[in-house]
């Protein structure tokens, strides 16, 4: 298998990280090389194993739901790089 | 004072509560040596003055009860620290101010320990030599333009520089141990669930563990007692009674069964890394324990199956980096081009590398082929070590294939830098706990380090072990203080 420039672009879309050229043609050459060695556990059949979703073998436990930290609106907010008073500002969405 | 910087954390400990230094004498130190040493470029940021102000409180009120009474600590830049900006290592991050604590950071305040800093580490832990840091590479107290390892490069720089006496640091993939094993100190990653991840920036979260790093193991059962506990912030924190490791030290194993793995004979590693594990072979024998052969047939799967299972966590923890609530943002034409931009220029080349391979490997038509395949084969490395542990207390292996290498020498290969982390690797995807000593010195006088690892919640017994084995080896560690003018 190969990862071409086509499927790199379509990766970024979906990553939403966008890539000039130059870095895409890179990415091309860093990913197939890290997939070559990927493609080793092609050589293990696993059509009969259960795979392995969590490591701590305990049912996740649950919490009422309640809130526990009051009255930080305004120190999260601050960590906004754009705020209007108690929102987070975006560029325009709608036209 | 300068003798300060070189006592270990249990001697500080005495030594401050039988009265013989003040917090602020001992925090002074550090920071002096700290402010000595900004040729490591351990820090990221430090926080010298308010620690000096919290060890003069201590010093008027002191609790003498306490685990770590005014003891300063440097912790890795990947806890979240309330009101003290904490970066990840990431441009994304740069001007990140959390307004909470992290649980693991919360008990060692708790406990009476102060914060002195943050300490530099690969960007968002992504990373085997420090180097991908936005923030500069970290150099090796051991030599100039070495590299300290990583991901907690900072961490273990600033240990066995002497810049803090004891340290925490989180390991997905052999993040603890492989720089601990580079730079001669003593790294344990615990077996998962064991420590809160709650307020941990998250990378890989069913492999993401902290835990301590220190000089040597007794240093390093006192602080896992410490950050160990049950947490209902984390929903995968496990509830079982921990146990005071450190009072329950002891060099005594005879008549424990020590695995010896022959997958981790592995092609082209160097005869040092050999002689180094059969020194460690006869060291257990020496402390009246038992080896055994075993086999962990699977090993050499676990590295390709990381680097699908980590990447697609990364994927998906690091979808939240979009430039709105927090953190950096580009300029963009519209919602989209910003997201886009903000991700492209705030991370750096290999966490894109890695978010690129995790989106790719979650993607429709391949999830099967990669991730589910990936899955699969995780559960049979687990049941390898199931099935090793019916004949076996614990297992010894070589904690890295070779010992640290310089600074640029892996960068343009990121499969040889992967390698690193061939022996620890399988350890995070079975969720155990595994810890790296301090065991030898290769030609060039750089350390060399054993991995034990243990059945899961046996951290006492891993600890044990080491301790058995720290007294046979009596390391040394070199540090010449080449970077203090």
């Amino acid at each position: 298998m190969s990862i071409d420039l086509k499927t790199i672009k379509h990766i970024s879309k979906l990553a939403r990280i966008s890539v000039d050229e130059q870095r895409a043609e890179k990415l091309v050459g860093d990913l197939n090389s890290i997939f070559d060695f990927i493609e080793k556990l092609n050589e293990l059949k696993t059509d009969n194993v259960e795979p392995l979703t969590s490591i701590a073998e305990t049912t996740l436990k649950l919490r009422s739901d309640e809130v526990k930290s009051k009255n930080i609106r305004k120190q999260i907010i601050k960590n906004s790089p754009q705020d209007n008073e108690d929102y987070f500002v975006v560029p325009k969405v709608i036209e | 004072m300068s003798d300060i910087t070189k006592q270990s954390l249990t001697e500080l400990v005495e030594n401050i509560k039988n009265k013989k230094l003040s917090s602020t004498d001992v925090t002074k130190a550090f920071i002096d040596r700290s402010e000595k040493s900004e040729e490591l470029n351990a820090y990221i940021t430090n926080d010298f003055i308010s620690a000096l102000d919290k060890a003069k409180k201590f010093d008027q009120k002191p609790n003498f009860n306490l685990k770590l009474p005014g003891i300063p600590m440097a912790v890795k830049d990947l806890f979240c620290t309330k009101n003290i900006k904490t970066t990840a290592g990431s441009k994304i991050l740069n001007n990140f101010v959390p307004t909470y604590e992290s649980t693991v950071t919360e008990n060692i305040w708790n406990e009476g320990a102060i914060l002195l800093g943050k300490l530099n580490c690969d960007e968002f832990a992504m990373g085997s030599s420090n180097e991908t840091s936005f923030f500069g590479n970290v150099q090796s107290p051991i030599d100039k333009n070495l590299v300290p390892g990583g991901s907690s490069g900072g961490s273990a720089s600033a240990v066995a520089g002497q810049l803090t006496p004891i340290t925490i640091g989180t390991d997905t993939g052999g993040s603890i141990r492989q720089p601990a094993s580079f730079t001669g100190i003593v790294g344990l990653k615990p077996t998962y669930g064991s420590c809160s991840r709650y307020g941990i920036v998250a990378f890989a979260s069913s492999l993401d563990q902290a835990g301590p790093m220190a000089q040597n193991v007794k240093d390093c059962a006192l602080l896992h007692e410490v950050i160990s506990s049950y947490d209902p912030k984390d929903s995968t924190s496990i509830d079982f009674k921990r146990n005071h490791f450190s009072k329950e030290l002891t060099n005594n194993i005879k008549g424990k069964k020590i695995g010896i793995p022959k997958e981790y004979r592995v092609d082209g590693m160097p005869k040092e890394i050999e002689d180094l594990w059969q020194k460690g072979i006869q060291y257990i024998k020496d402390c009246g324990a038992e080896t055994i052969d075993i086999s962990l047939p699977n090993t050499s799967y676990a590295l390709p199956t990381y680097y699908i299972v980590a990447p697609a966590e990364a994927s998906s923890n690091l979808a939240r980096y979009d430039g709105v609530k927090y953190g950096f943002r580009a300029k963009g034409e519209n919602l989209i081009d910003m997201y886009e931009k903000t991700r492209s220029e705030g991370f750096g080349a290999e966490v894109q590398r890695r978010i690129m391979i995790g989106t790719y490997v979650l993607s429709s038509g391949y999830y099967d082929a990669y991730y589910l395949k990936a899955q699969k084969v995780r559960k049979l490395i687990k049941n390898d070590f199931d099935e090793a542990y019916k004949k076996v207390d614990a297992i010894l292996t070589p904690s890295t294939p070779s010992s640290a290498f310089k600074i640029g020498e892996k960068t343009n290969d990121p499969v040889s830098m992967y390698l690193n982390d061939i022996f620890t690797v399988p350890v995070n995807l079975a969720g155990l706990p595994g810890i790296s000593i301090p065991a030898g010195h290769d030609s060039k006088g750089y350390p060399l380090g054993l991995q034990i690892i243990g059945k899961a919640f046996d951290e006492q017994n891993i600890l044990n072990i080491a301790y058995a084995m720290e007294e046979k080896i009596s390391f040394k560690n070199k540090i010449t203080d080449w970077w203090i003018k």
